[in-house]
């Protein structure tokens, strides 16, 4: 049992630490501040800047949207329906299934909708695909969160005359670091995911403008410069896939340690 | 009435909206897919597409076989790494663990889960790979090849340790601690008490989280499209190279549009998993609910 615990705990830090001593060599200055030049990807000059601000407008955008999608439907099924409401274990039910889908599912689901609307691949195609794949996550986590909430809190609100409406800014301000948690969470998981987008945001070399350019990502980045012959492009994969984890590494730990500080002023 | 109260209600139903609406998405998702892929399905039989392994997309010829083999294989071998690990290690974890080691463990499992899949891809080309082609496949075949179902299913097993050791860890949870109390004043020994009490009463609980995991190694896309060597063949052995569902969607998705039937096919593809992956989630999830509800 040991045995098997140390293999996965190791299979972690194994991961990290072949990202890092392969990335790390080919990390620069030059790469992480400059847009790639023309024959970038045959080896030429420039950086990954337009992939990695990409992914942060993408991952920012999707999980502003997501929340304020997610925070109502938490509200809903928490404060609105009674405890056994059918419809409240049923959008459960229905979150926890659309938790599992693949993103890959959520990709084509977006391009064929995107094509059906007569929208080409844009920053804004990525952002409404990763965020119909982030608020599962929103949801769930929000939902067990506020499931923690002592009933005496909203008791105590309703016996003062609020309504219920009222009564959720009360219990919001109680779940904070909870919401906190939930978007860095998925914050996280939707500047990582690359199946989504890899239709709907399509890819260039350029710094996206407006909501309607093509935006490139991080971990398309990495998946397309793996796929160049020349070794100098596939170190540079290395390098952007150091970036991406050092990134998705500093949110999830975070996101850990902020709600575990915030929690402690809590009733 | 009153403003306030008014304001409630309001608020109240647009958020009632907001969620049949969010619900509606799933059934949305579902019949647009199986609305693009009734071209294909108004040709070919069902059963046709699903075992015929000829893939000839400019002859109108799709058959997923092949495809829907090396997802099977993938998923197998993972699982088959997966699952004994981790099992093992939850045992450890909520049995015999001091609570802070148990501190260190399960941040770090979480931290796994928190990594991209386009990592772990990458980690697969560097690590995996090589130790295959060099190390273990030479033992066993003439021509090694590193890229093959064995590394997708490596890369994939590693993949679903975090998600299969958090649903272990929640139904070890709710076998309740008398249980095992009462075996261990019986005079039984701690390994035979995760044995007979613990394991036997979570039996359902590890079922339906092998379920979740097959269903999330189904559709796991990039890593194992890095990793599994991407050619059309049923694979005979555990070092062929394969093609699994979601990696023939991911390869092929962007240049189909020239032909509608291509598309058909793909989005098919994409239907398939949908389907597949939307039944074992439902079922797993209703039956992981009845256990919880059983503990509270």
């Amino acid at each position: 049992m040991v045995f098997a615990t140390v293999i996965i705990v190791g299979s972690f830090f194994l991961i990290v630490g072949t990202i890092v001593s392969k990335g790390f060599p080919a990390l620069s200055w030059e790469m992480l501040s400059e847009i790639p030049s023309g024959d970038f990807y045959m080896g030429g000059e420039g950086g990954i800047l337009n992939s990695i601000l990409g992914s942060l407008y993408i991952a920012a955008g999707s999980s502003l949207l997501a929340l304020i999608i997610s925070v109502p439907i938490v509200i809903y099924i928490n404060m609105y329906l009674k405890k056994s409401s059918w419809m409240g274990n049923l959008t459960r039910l229905g979150y926890d299934v659309l938790f599992g889908m693949p993103s890959i599912v959520y990709g084509a689901f977006g391009f064929t909708l995107m094509i059906y609307l007569g929208m080409r691949a844009s920053l804004l195609g990525g952002i409404v695909t990763v965020t119909l794949l982030i608020i599962p996550i929103m949801v769930r986590t929000m939902d067990e969160v506020i499931r923690t909430v002592p009933k005496e809190l909203f008791d105590a609100s309703y016996s003062l005359g609020a309504t219920r409406l009222e009564t959720s800014r009360v219990v919001l301000k109680q779940v904070a670091p909870g919401i906190l948690t939930a978007v860095l969470l998925a914050f996280g998981r939707g500047i990582g995911d690359v199946a989504s987008v890899m239709f709907t945001a399509g890819f260039s070399n350029d710094i996206p403008k407006s909501l309607e350019d093509p935006a490139s990502t991080l971990p398309l980045a990495v998946f397309n410069q793996l796929s160049s012959p020349v070794e100098e492009v596939q170190s540079r994969a290395y390098a952007a896939a150091l970036v991406l984890t050092i990134v998705v590494l500093l949110i999830s730990i975070s996101a850990r340690v902020l709600s575990k500080r915030l929690s402690k002023n809590k009733i | 009435m009153n403003i306030r109260l008014i304001k409630d209600k309001l608020a109240g139903s647009t958020m009632l909206i907001l969620t049949l609406a969010s619900v509606f998405l799933a059934i949305l998702v579902g019949w647009g897919l199986y609305y693009k892929s009734l071209p294909l399905l108004e040709e070919n039989s069902v059963w046709d597409l699903l075992s015929s392994s000829v893939w000839k997309p400019s002859k109108g010829e799709f058959g997923f076989f092949a495809f829907i083999m090396g997802t099977l294989w993938v998923t197998g071998i993972a699982i088959v790494i997966a699952l004994p690990l981790c099992l093992l290690c939850a045992i450890f974890i909520s049995e015999y663990a001091h609570p802070r080691l148990r501190k260190i463990v399960v941040p770090v499992v979480d931290l796994l889960s928190g990594i991209p899949p386009v990592v772990f891809g990458v980690w697969g080309v560097l690590f995996v790979v090589p130790l295959i082609e060099d190390y273990i496949a030479p033992v066993f075949v003439d021509y090694p090849m590193g890229y093959s179902v064995l590394a997708g299913g490596i890369v994939l097993g590693v993949m679903i340790f975090p998600l299969i050791i958090s649903l272990l860890l929640e139904v070890f949870s709710a076998v309740p601690k008398e249980m095992r109390d009462a075996s261990l004043s019986m005079g039984a020994t701690q390994w035979q008490t995760v044995k007979f009490v613990l394991l036997r009463k979570s039996k359902p609980g590890i079922i339906v989280s092998v379920v979740l995991a097959v269903s999330r190694a189904f559709g796991e896309t990039i890593a194992v499209l890095m990793v599994c060597g991407s050619v059309i063949m049923v694979p005979g052995s555990v070092f062929d190279p394969g093609y699994p569902l979601p990696a023939l969607i991911a390869n092929n998705y962007g240049e189909m549009l020239s032909a509608p039937e291509y598309e058909s096919a793909l989005l098919f593809a994409a239907f398939l998993l949908f389907v597949i992956i939307f039944l074992f989630n439902a079922i797993s999830r209703i039956v992981l609910g009845r256990i919880k509800r059983k503990i509270e």
